[in-house]
């Protein structure tokens, strides 16, 4: 077996972590596991590197061969593989698409659930408000309750000025 | 100010007590935050990493938490001193390898230590004696609050504060606690625990050693998700395992007791009888000796000797802590030798290892 990052030098180094209902194997040479501080307790952490490894080929993919770059802070795909980092806050932006679909295995949800700076609590949570709205309004024209329609309206203009949109990375 | 100026005599360290602290040494919480419009640490030039650097230095020490606190940069620590922030777990091994463009803030009871530009632009944690995991969650989140009216977070409403690796995406959170486990590893019943501890998607490793090996039979246990799930709902999690492996624990100590009490002896025994009588000891060897020492002061076999003074030996008999007791550069081999005279000097009054009477009196908390 080759070692799953050079894949050049046979595999020594064997990984086997149980995370929920998933197996996830890692198979390094020597020297990469020593690289990458696998070999290190402390400094090692499993998930890092698999999802680093397993992150690069997702943005490949995504990116149908074609190179990714950050237009905020230069990073590409290539740097991923590398690292197993991203380079800077917009690069959540840039590798949207793949990211998602890499967060859904490395996460519980794919989505924030926890706490919110004070300063965005209050937009996030009439942004939410709106989206509703919003629901409802659809329903309400479906359904030819113009009324309805007409109320949810005015409570969206209402809303709508004082709900900025929150600062997005 | 000097570091070791700074930091608390491990004599005192040692004395700090908390809920379950015969099984739960301490209790961590670390949130990993970052600036809006700056690379991250590990991507971001140089320059840029001073300038981030000297944007949240100030920011964090201004923190009524942070009144008279240790602020350093760290190209202006020793390869020492660093090493000693590392073996009291104060900072990462990674955040010891880093120079210029990187800092740390490490409040007067060392309760609150602020990493800046370790992996992510500011990793700050928590610590508590014990098993306080809740206490140490409201503490990090407080000084989350104050610190984010003051510093411009990456923040997206979907997923929440972005970090340099996806792994920490979300919460930002690691809620983790570092065990004493000699009962569980005597009983050989450490694997299956780490086992179904992983199924519950929560990670345990041996905090010393490498691989596999736990040295000390010290473990840590954490959360590895931190995306769609709260903050609230991670700790409670964590206390409920916690609360388990602490019960596994201390059945294992007993049943061992009763079923295998010559080899318990024996163990505890022997490991007296190396680290007080010893002329050169490893610092592995030593770790491991001493998780056994204090599993005998646990079942009450050494009515003389304080846990306090054990915790204290375990952190003192580690390379830099002993380093730094000596003006001259020590070899590993010397080390060595200046380790066993200070165990030897240090357990010099302690009794050997009394027996306990069949059914005599019990250290388990149901006799
Ligand atoms: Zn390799
Ligand atoms: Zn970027």
């Amino acid at each position: 077996m080759l070692c799953c990052i050079c894949k050049e030098k046979p595999a020594t180094v064997h990984y086997t972590q149980i995370t929920g209902d998933k197996t996830q194997k890692l198979d390094l040479c020597e020297s990469c596991a020593k690289a990458k501080g696998a070999l290190d307790a402390g400094g090692f952490a499993f998930a890092d590197l698999l999802f680093g490894l397993g992150a690069s080929q997702e943005i490949e993919q995504a990116a149908g061969g074609s190179t990714l770059k950050c237009p905020q802070c230069g990073f590409t795909q290539a740097d991923f593989k590398k690292s197993g980092r991203l380079g800077c806050p917009a690069c959540y932006q840039t590798f949207a698409e793949a990211l998602e679909g890499l967060l859904k295995t490395m996460h519980r949800g794919t989505r924030h659930v926890g706490k919110v700076p004070a300063a965005l609590r209050q937009s996030r949570e009439t942004t939410e408000r709106i989206k509703l709205l919003q629901k409802k309004l659809a329903q309400a024209i479906e359904q030819e309750d113009f009324e309805l329609a007409a109320r949810l309206r005015d409570e969206i203009k209402q809303l709508t000025p004082r709900a900025p949109a929150a600062p997005r990375p | 100010m000097q570091l070791d100026q700074f930091l608390t005599p491990p004599a005192e360290t040692a004395r700090r007590s908390g809920p379950h602290d015969r099984i739960v040494l301490s209790s961590r919480v670390r949130l990993a935050r970052n600036l809006k419009d700056a690379a991250f640490p590990g991507w971001a030039k140089k320059p840029e990493r001073i300038r981030v650097l000297e944007l949240i230095q100030p920011a964090v020490a201004s923190l009524p938490q942070m009144k008279d606190a240790f602020v350093a940069a760290m190209d202006q620590l020793t390869p020492l001193d660093k090493q000693i922030l590392v073996e009291r777990h104060l900072i990462s091994r990674e955040h010891a390898a880093k120079s210029a463009g990187s800092g740390l803030v490490l409040n007067r009871d060392e309760s609150y230590c602020v990493m800046i530009n370790e992996e992510d632009h500011l990793r700050m944690q928590a610590l508590r004696p014990g098993l306080q995991l809740r206490q140490a969650w409201a503490a990090i989140d407080a000084l989350d609050t104050e610190l984010e009216a003051r510093l411009p977070y990456a923040f997206s409403n979907d997923w929440g504060y972005l970090t340099a690796c996806p792994t920490n995406l979300g919460t930002g959170i690691r809620v983790s606690a570092m065990l004493h486990l000699p009962g569980v590893v005597l009983a050989e019943q450490i694997n299956p625990i780490i086992q179904s501890v992983n199924k519950l998607g929560l990670a345990v490793r041996g905090l010393y050693g490498e691989g596999t090996e736990a040295l000390g039979n010290i473990f840590q246990v954490s959360n590895q998700m931190t995306l769609g799930e709260s903050e609230a709902a991670i700790v409670e999690r964590l206390e409920k395992v916690l609360a388990q492996i602490i019960e596994h624990e201390e059945n294992a100590r007993e049943v061992l007791l009763e079923k295998k009490p010559k080899v318990v002896y024996n163990h505890i025994g022997r490991a007296y009888g190396i680290l007080a009588n010893a002329h050169s000891i490893s610092s592995k060897e030593t770790m491991n000796l001493l998780s056994l020492l204090r599993l005998g002061v646990d079942l009450e076999l050494f009515p003389d000797l304080d846990r306090a003074l054990v915790d204290e030996l375990f952190l003192i008999t580690q390379p830099a802590h002993l380093q730094k007791m000596y003006s001259e550069k020590l070899s590993a081999e010397e080390r060595d030798v200046l380790r066993a005279d200070l165990l030897r000097e240090r357990l010099k009054n302690v009794k050997r290892p009394v027996i306990r009477p069949p059914n005599g009196p019990t250290s388990a908390p149901n006799p």
